[in-house]
């Protein structure tokens, strides 16, 4: 039975084996933002041997570029953008230490095999619900790439952001699962 | 003829373009409390409360629905006997875009170059904006912000007579299937039909733009429309791709003739955001 588990970051081996596919999770803490642009530098900084804007171990990346804040807000409307386009990037961050991906839509098996050998889960913020995410967004500041704009590095501090586990560390995928379930053949 | 500055413009399609993004209509939320009573999935039926929530909070803070607010996608009805004066009508409405996504903290999307620079245009500028000359002497502004997570999952298909209408539905259903969860389901379907490659694929959009409480006005059509839809609840996509039965909330098919060659078919997928806001000068 789906079950809600609140978890703080960074998160731990023990953390991510508790998690299983359509769990609602609530995250406390600090998680880093990245999208299509800034994945493709980390990656070439991986590649090149060279330290990260930060530290990426038992980490968390939210997929998303959020809209400006408005007066008073910390950030603006800030829902998970689509995370396929991350997937050539994904497995090389897993395996330098990237404990959790959130966005949104189905992960390759590429993808899907690393969060296995890394114990690392992909996480589902519901997408166009930008303001109830952004609710849950405390703090946020622009850490790397600020060029970039929306699609710099953000620090975010976050009070039970709410997202449901996608992919857990058994290989499970609820893209394939819940689709299944519900499927009615023609 | 009726003189109007294009100066006059600019305020219209910058509060087109912010009431767009923070007020979804009353149809796609009407749809979702619909389907809402009809899904079976418990995280289905879930997701789809946690949308309601957010289109009030949207409304309610004033912010935009979707952090994507899109490419600013303008339909033009200009009646035939306006004569627009004061400067550049396109310019004008770029300027309205660029306003309102600045002064409506909207997310800023554009790039440059698609391919080679790709560098943020900072302004949401250019729109894309399609104008129809119409008879009479008003002009009717259409905003239509456009999210990319949806579109991507669009396509052209140039198909057969052979293929027939089967060949239709097994096309759009198989294109919604591939999208699983990625355009954020529940969707909406625009359907271009005929016409010829580039006519086609407008027409999608502008399928789009029928509010969902209503059906092709054509009964053999509207039929077609009713069967797609019932094909795709089929797929189990559900919102999001979690699983459920409401993987789109309706189908709208727009067409033209076509060459005696051809059978034009175009996908226009849209998000649940299905935003659109008009204004009549």
């Amino acid at each position: 039975m789906p079950q809600t588990i609140r978890l703080t970051t960074p998160f731990t081996d023990e953390d991510v084996s508790k998690l299983s596919i359509g769990d609602k999770v609530l995250i406390t803490g600090t998680i880093y933002t990245g999208r299509d642009a800034a994945h493709k530098r980390l990656v070439e900084l991986v590649e090149a041997g060279k330290d990260l804007p930060f530290d990426i171990k038992g980490q968390i990346i939210y997929y998303v570029g959020p809209a400006p804040a408005p007066p008073g807000k910390p950030i603006g409307s800030a829902g998970p953008t689509t995370s396929y386009r991350m997937d050539p990037y994904a497995p090389a961050l897993m395996d330098v230490g990237l404990k959790g991906m959130i966005g949104k839509g189905p992960r390759n098996q590429k993808v899907i095999d690393s969060m296995k050998k890394n114990k690392a889960v992909y996480l589902a913020a519901i997408g166009g619900a930008a303001v109830v995410v952004a609710k849950s967004i405390k703090e946020a500041k622009v850490i790397a790439y600020d060029d970039l704009g929306t699609e710099a590095i953000r620090e975010l501090k976050v009070e039970d952001f709410p997202c449901i586990v996608a992919n857990d560390i058994y290989g499970n995928d609820i893209y394939k699962d819940g689709v299944e379930k519900y499927k009615v053949e023609t | 003829m009726r003189e109007i500055d294009v100066n006059e413009i600019i305020p219209i399609v910058k509060k087109l373009c912010i009431d767009a993004n923070y007020y979804i209509g009353e149809d796609v939320l009407d749809k979702i409390k619909e389907f809402y009573e009809k899904e079976e999935s418990a995280t289905a039926k879930e997701v789809l409360s946690i949308l309601l929530e957010n289109y009030e909070l949207a409304a309610n803070e004033k912010m935009p629905s979707c952090q994507d607010t899109g490419v600013a996608v303008v339909f033009i009805e200009l009646g035939q006997d306006v004569h627009l004066f004061g400067g550049d009508f396109y310019e004008a409405i770029n300027e309205g875009v660029r306003q309102g996504y600045k002064d409506g903290y909207l997310r800023k999307s554009i790039v440059n170059d698609p391919i080679i620079d790709r560098v943020n245009t900072k302004d949401n500028t250019p729109a894309l904006i399609y104008t129809d000359i119409v008879p009479g002497e008003k002009i009717k502004i259409i905003v239509a912000p456009k999210g990319g997570g949806s579109e991507n999952m669009s396509e052209v298909k140039m198909m057969k007579a052979a293929d027939g209408i089967e060949g239709v539905v097994d096309f759009v259903v198989d294109r919604v299937s591939r999208s699983g969860g990625n355009p954020c389901p529940p969707i909406v379907v625009g359907i271009g039909l005929g016409g010829n490659f580039e006519q086609s694929a407008l027409l999608a959009k502008k399928a789009l733009l029928r509010p969902l409480n209503e059906s092709h006005p054509e009964e053999k059509w509207a039929r077609i429309e009713e069967e797609i839809l019932e094909k795709v609840n089929k797929l189990g996509i559900g919102p999001q791709g979690f699983g459920g039965r409401t993987t789109a909330l309706g189908v709208s098919i727009m067409y033209k003739p076509c060459h005696i060659a051809s059978m034009p078919v175009a996908v226009n997928i849209q998000c649940h955001a299905a935003r659109h806001k008009s204004a009549v000068i």
